[in-house]
């Protein structure tokens, strides 16, 4: 895109050229196989495919039941699928639970993107101030949290929450506290949960990104007798800005569709449903009580979020004049 | 190497930085070592209430149990090859298409790219209701086809969006000199592209694996009825029970799915980190 819009500003001034009727030639000579027309497509095909039938079909789908009346007897085709209108948001919105699940998701998901980065870029920085030995050891302890899977990390977490068994509680001395019971509490776990696996992915990403600038830039700043925190925000953070809106971005795509964490951990989304979000709720309407138009609203909401996040990410990627 | 600038730091803050690392690190595999602890602690010790940080009489009774669960060994296997078939396929879909939009030039390539990016985008979670129907209506509702195909279309996006700068990277002369040498197209894509975009493929193919194994909701929504097709988290649920949970069952279980994953990480981890490098360098 770029490529062309500079080519495009160069000829006119060829001489002979007329400035209308010529194309502007190529940055460089097409090879071979760009000049076919089906070989890229015949490439994308089984991707488009699959993301046809399983993702742009399902969002079109899930729409159109957020507009339906479609509940047991629909789905076992006893009686057919009525129109609903907007009826099921006005539903929906109608609900105070509903309210106080989508402030929760936010506020949730906010607590620990922010956490996240704080801690990965921390300890990104803290990994180049060291010799390689204890490099190694953080490194490899951030792996294994980074592989656990989302379920078993649930598990052990609560465990080591555990009022009765597990050795938090002992460390600290609060006797039987169960930390599941109140709703912030509760939230907190699953927060360290969701922090202890995925800020090794920042980590990780942020460490490689430190790596690749060049060492003459850091060496100039601390030259010119730059501390080690104006170095971070003046001359690194603005070098690793492609990078951090790259996981700023996935971290907030992450820990706004949290799952499992809040479904093992709270069992279901804490008592009285006091540690919904909006995935939790979403499934718990559609398939625990058989409300699929509802769970669909809730699920479009979610899907505008996130829309709306995307939106914000590729204006960020497009004012850096990044080239797609 | 870059990090050599910050290494000059006075000695003390050196160790200082080394000595909090090193506490970070423990503090970070504690939860890991919690759990292969108390898999090999007997039911005794796990019932006290003392929460010894070692055990005095390691025991394999919770994995006994875990392995005599009923089709435990069968939804191990379901879960390899669920994640297997997800990551090879991906890994070659992506491949493919990552190469279209990046060594071609067509129309509406543009638009594909902010496509993927788009899908990427997308909360699967929500897609749950609809997949359900849909998977109901291809008859695939309790097959293991219903959890490949979903995370197959999922990791996708991420999977080519990732690739793409691995593509990018081998130089344009590289694939003329193999026409003048006179390599039909293919041979380029699979003898000589192929070979070079592989680490790419492999820091790839870690996302795609993790996020299959993973998999909790589409497990638990799709597989209904036919248990024989069900997951590794299926197997770990049936030791939370409504009384009193079988605390050593579920570590042992969590130990025994947690291992595939960490063998996998420890053999990739090179080509992870210098993979995500070569991405943020693009």
């Amino acid at each position: 895109m770029t490529a062309d819009t500079t080519t495009l500003r160069k000829t006119p001034g060829r001489p002979g050229a007329g400035g209308v009727t010529t194309r502007p030639p190529r940055r460089r000579p097409a090879s071979p196989a760009r000049r076919s027309g089906w070989t890229p497509w015949l490439y994308l095909l089984p991707a488009l495919v699959l993301l046809g039938g399983l993702l742009v079909y399902p969002i079109y789908q899930l729409g159109l039941i957020s507009f339906l009346e479609y509940t047991q007897a629909q789905v076992s085709g006893g009686e057919p699928a009525t129109f609903q209108g907007f009826g099921n948001y006005a539903t929906l919105f109608g609900d105070s639970q509903f309210w106080q699940v989508l402030l929760a998701t936010v506020v949730f998901a906010a607590a620990c993107v922010l956490t996240t980065l704080f801690v990965g870029c921390a300890l990104a920085v803290l990994l180049t101030r060291i010799r390689a030995v204890p490099r190694l050891a953080l490194m490899m302890a951030a792996l294994g949290a980074w592989a656990t899977p989302a379920i078993t990390g649930s598990t052990v977490w609560v465990f080591l929450f555990d009022p009765d068994f597990g050795p938090v509680n002992k460390v600290l001395g609060l006797g039987d506290f169960s930390w599941t019971y109140g709703r912030y509490s509760a939230f907190a776990l699953v927060l360290l949960e969701v922090l202890w696996c995925s800020f090794p992915f920042v980590m990780v990403t942020v460490y490689a990104g430190i790596r690749a600038i060049p060492t003459e830039v850091l060496e100039a700043a601390s030259l010119d007798g730059a501390s080690q925190w104006r170095i971070w925000r003046s001359v690194m953070a603005p070098m690793l800005r492609p990078i951090l809106i790259v996981v700023t971005i996935q971290s907030v795509i992450w820990d706004f569709k949290v799952f499992t964490q809040i479904y093992v951990m709270t069992n279901g989304g804490g008592i009285a449903g006091q540690n919904l979000v909006l995935n939790v709720y979403a499934y718990q309407k559609a398939f625990a009580s058989s409300q699929y138009s509802l769970g669909s609203a809730i699920g479009v909401v979610m899907l505008v979020i996130l829309l709306a996040v995307t939106l914000v990410y590729l204006r960020l990627v497009r004012r850096q004049g990044e080239e797609l | 190497m870059s990090t050599r600038a910050l290494l000059r730091v006075r000695l003390p803050g050196r160790l200082a930085a080394e000595a909090a690392a090193l506490v970070i690190a423990a503090a970070v595999a504690f939860p890991l070592y919690w759990m292969v602890l108390s898999a090999f602690k007997p039911a005794g010790e796990i019932q006290s209430t003392e929460a010894r940080p070692w055990t005095l009489a390691p025991s394999l009774d919770s994995f006994r149990r875990v392995f005599e669960q009923q089709e435990f060994g069968r939804y191990f296997l379901n879960s390899l090859v669920v994640a297997g078939t997800v990551v090879m396929a991906s890994a070659l879909i992506a491949f493919l298409a990552a190469t279209a939009v990046t060594r071609f030039r067509f129309k509406f390539r543009t638009t594909l790219l902010i496509m993927f990016l788009v899908a990427q985008m997308v909360p699967v979670e929500a897609l749950t209701i609809p997949l359900f129907f849909l998977m109901r209506d291809f008859g695939q509702l309790n097959t293991l086809g219903s959890l490949i195909l979903p995370h197959l279309a999922f990791s996708l996006p991420f999977a080519i969006w990732m690739l793409r700068g691995f593509v990018k990277a081998v130089p344009d002369a590289l694939e003329e000199a193999a026409y003048i040498d006179g390599a039909s197209r293919t041979r380029f894509l699979w003898q000589i592209l192929f070979p070079l975009v592989f680490p790419g493929l492999v820091a790839t193919s870690v996302f795609s694996f993790i996020s299959t194994w993973n998999d909790f909701l589409f497990a638990k929504s799709f597989i209904i009825s036919d248990t024989s097709q069900s997951t590794l988290p299926m197997a770990l649920l049936v030791f939370f029970k409504p009384d009193e949970n079988d605390w050593g069952g579920i570590m042992a279980a969590s130990t025994v799915m947690t291992i595939p994953v960490l063998v996998f990480f420890v053999l990739v981890q090179r080509r992870l980190v210098s993979g995500l490098g070569g991405a943020v360098k693009d």
